[in-house]
């Protein structure tokens, strides 16, 4: 169920907030000791809220589409009084002293909170598989990992234990689990929702936003993160005035054959559609990828010395030995780093500056099998850590926000994910864009597919 | 500093740390300082590079 068709039957009297949460726990029951995603469930906290939740609307109180709405959260981020893991045991014995601002704004907007996801130790990964709870499973295929960091984020959306869930991306950790879990993901400007209470990897990359099943959703969710619990309803950009570009050269040279066939076919369908589409250039593609390394590694390890210099046997081996690497990088670098980030930054607006957004892949694969380290795509063997940041990462250095949503699946029956990337500090305007787009998607069989399946 | 001499300095350091196993993920990081250094492009003439908030 969406939260909007949620929000319908709650006022419409046709289900409570006490009955839809409980259905949420009983998803969790049946399925999380197999799919792995919940590192904590709140049970009764969460039926209490829902009990009160209902008694404030049957007393007039409504506090906006969210009112009642069974909510799931990143275990990254604050919640009062409950630990905040990181899915690390170097975080033992945490509890949070206070809500993060993104937290309390979800109180706020009368959400129920559900419990804790699971996720990539400290967020530094794309599996979900290095986390001190064992990793999460894609509900598509419980052999694949559901893409990370925000991995057991996306499958309580993906599976109904949840109607919606906060994640984080600092290279596309919203992105990637959304895309290879069939939903929404949205990755709003840089800085327009608070990462106070949030346990940082790379300061000038980290975002906070919502993962849901539809645009729709996705954007009263992140807006109610900002601290607007009634926003205003989004609307649809007209197809026939959409303007989309593809940026070709690097973003599509390393593509696995389905998703490059379903990319296709979706281009295909919203230009049919009538909706307008050119080609567009980022000179430096090709400095992303050694630009984002020469960032968030550094920044990472800012964060994480103590930790390495007393505790470092608590890491699972391969996030601390990234965290490591980040020691070594020279600040000379480091400034180059920020220079091509300020490069690829006007690059982007250039390429936005002829249209309404720019649309690509949002992985080069489907999701990947958990213990790969390398995936074959065409002809090449590739890690699957870089190949899986490689269509997200860019608007993260450069800060513009950008949004998932299904595009069919492989014969495999796994998720592709379309993306599209907007104007800096215009992310309502790109929620606009990628409502019309789900408009079109939705009509195609593969996405219907994926979405009950 | 050159990428082959900074390898080689941290290369020698992890090892001195106990930690050897960098080793090869301080190789691949040295190709992407390559790439980056071979990228780099000088300042803008307006020094006003762009704002992300």
């Amino acid at each position: 169920m969406t939260i909007a068709e949620f929000s319908r039957r709650l006022r419409a009297g046709e289900t409570t907030s006490v009955e839809t949460t409980t259905e949420c726990l009983a998803r969790i029951d049946a399925d999380n000791e197999g799919l792995n995603a919940f590192i904590l469930v709140t049970a009764d906290e969460a039926l209490q809220t829902a009990r009160a939740a209902d008694r404030e609307l049957a007393a007039g109180r409504d506090r906006g589409p969210l009112h009642g709405v069974p909510v799931s959260v990143k275990d990254i981020i604050d919640v009062y009084d409950q630990p905040t893991t990181a899915a690390s045991r170097v975080r033992d014995g945490h509890r949070a002293t206070r809500d993060a601002t993104v937290v309390a704004h979800l109180r706020s907007a009368g959400a129920v909170l559900i419990g804790k996801t699971n996720l990539h130790e400290f967020a530094l990964g794309t599996t979900n598989e290095e986390s001190a709870f064992g990793p999460a499973r894609n509900p598509h295929d419980r052999m694949r990992s559901p893409g990370g960091s925000s991995g057991g984020s996306a499958i309580s959306v993906a599976t109904g234990m949840a109607l919606a869930t906060v994640g984080t991306d600092t290279g596309g950790s919203i992105r990637i689990p959304a895309a290879a879990c069939g939903i929404v993901g949205l990755k709003p400007t840089f800085g327009e929702l608070s990462t106070d209470g949030v346990v940082p990897l790379s300061p000038s990359l980290d975002h906070v936003g919502p993962l849901a099943q539809t645009v729709d959703d996705a954007w009263v969710v992140c807006r109610a993160l900002g601290g607007d619990a009634s926003p205003r309803r989004l609307t649809p950009v007209p197809l026939t005035a959409l303007r989309l570009a593809v940026p070709r050269d690097y973003f599509l040279d390393l593509l696995d054959a389905e998703v490059r066939a379903r990319f296709d076919e979706a281009l295909g369908l919203l230009a049919r559609a009538g909706i307008r589409i050119h080609d567009a250039t980022i000179g430096h593609a090709r400095a992303i990828q050694a630009t984002y390394l020469h960032l968030t590694l550094p920044e990472a390890a800012a964060y994480h010395a103590p930790m390495l210099d007393t505790v470092a046997e608590r890491y699972t081996k391969p996030v601390r030995l990234r965290l490591e690497m980040g020691r070594y990088i020279l600040a000379e670098d480091y400034v180059r780093a920020k220079a091509m980030r300020d490069q690829l930054c006007r690059e982007v607006d250039a390429a936005l500056a002829n249209c309404d957004a720019l649309v690509l892949p949002t992985m080069p694969i489907p999701a990947t099998l958990i213990g790969a380290d390398t995936v074959r795509v065409g002809d090449s063997s590739e890690p699957v850590r870089n190949t899986t940041l490689r269509l997200t990462q860019l608007f993260n250095l450069t800060g513009h926000p950008a949004i998932t949503l299904p595009c069919g699946t492989t014969a495999e029956h796994l998720p592709v994910g379309l993306q599209l990337v907007g104007a800096r500090h215009h992310t309502a305007a790109l929620a606009s864009a990628a409502l019309a787009c789900e408009a079109v998607l939705g009509a195609t069989p593969a996405l219907a597919a994926a979405r009950t399946s | 500093m050159t990428v082959d001499a900074w390898l080689q300095m941290a290369i020698n350091d992890a090892e001195r740390r106990g930690v050897p196993e960098l080793r090869p993920l301080l190789e691949m990081l040295a190709r992407g300082t390559q790439v980056l250094r071979d990228a780099a492009t000088p300042a803008p003439d307006d020094n006003h590079p762009p704002s992300r908030r």
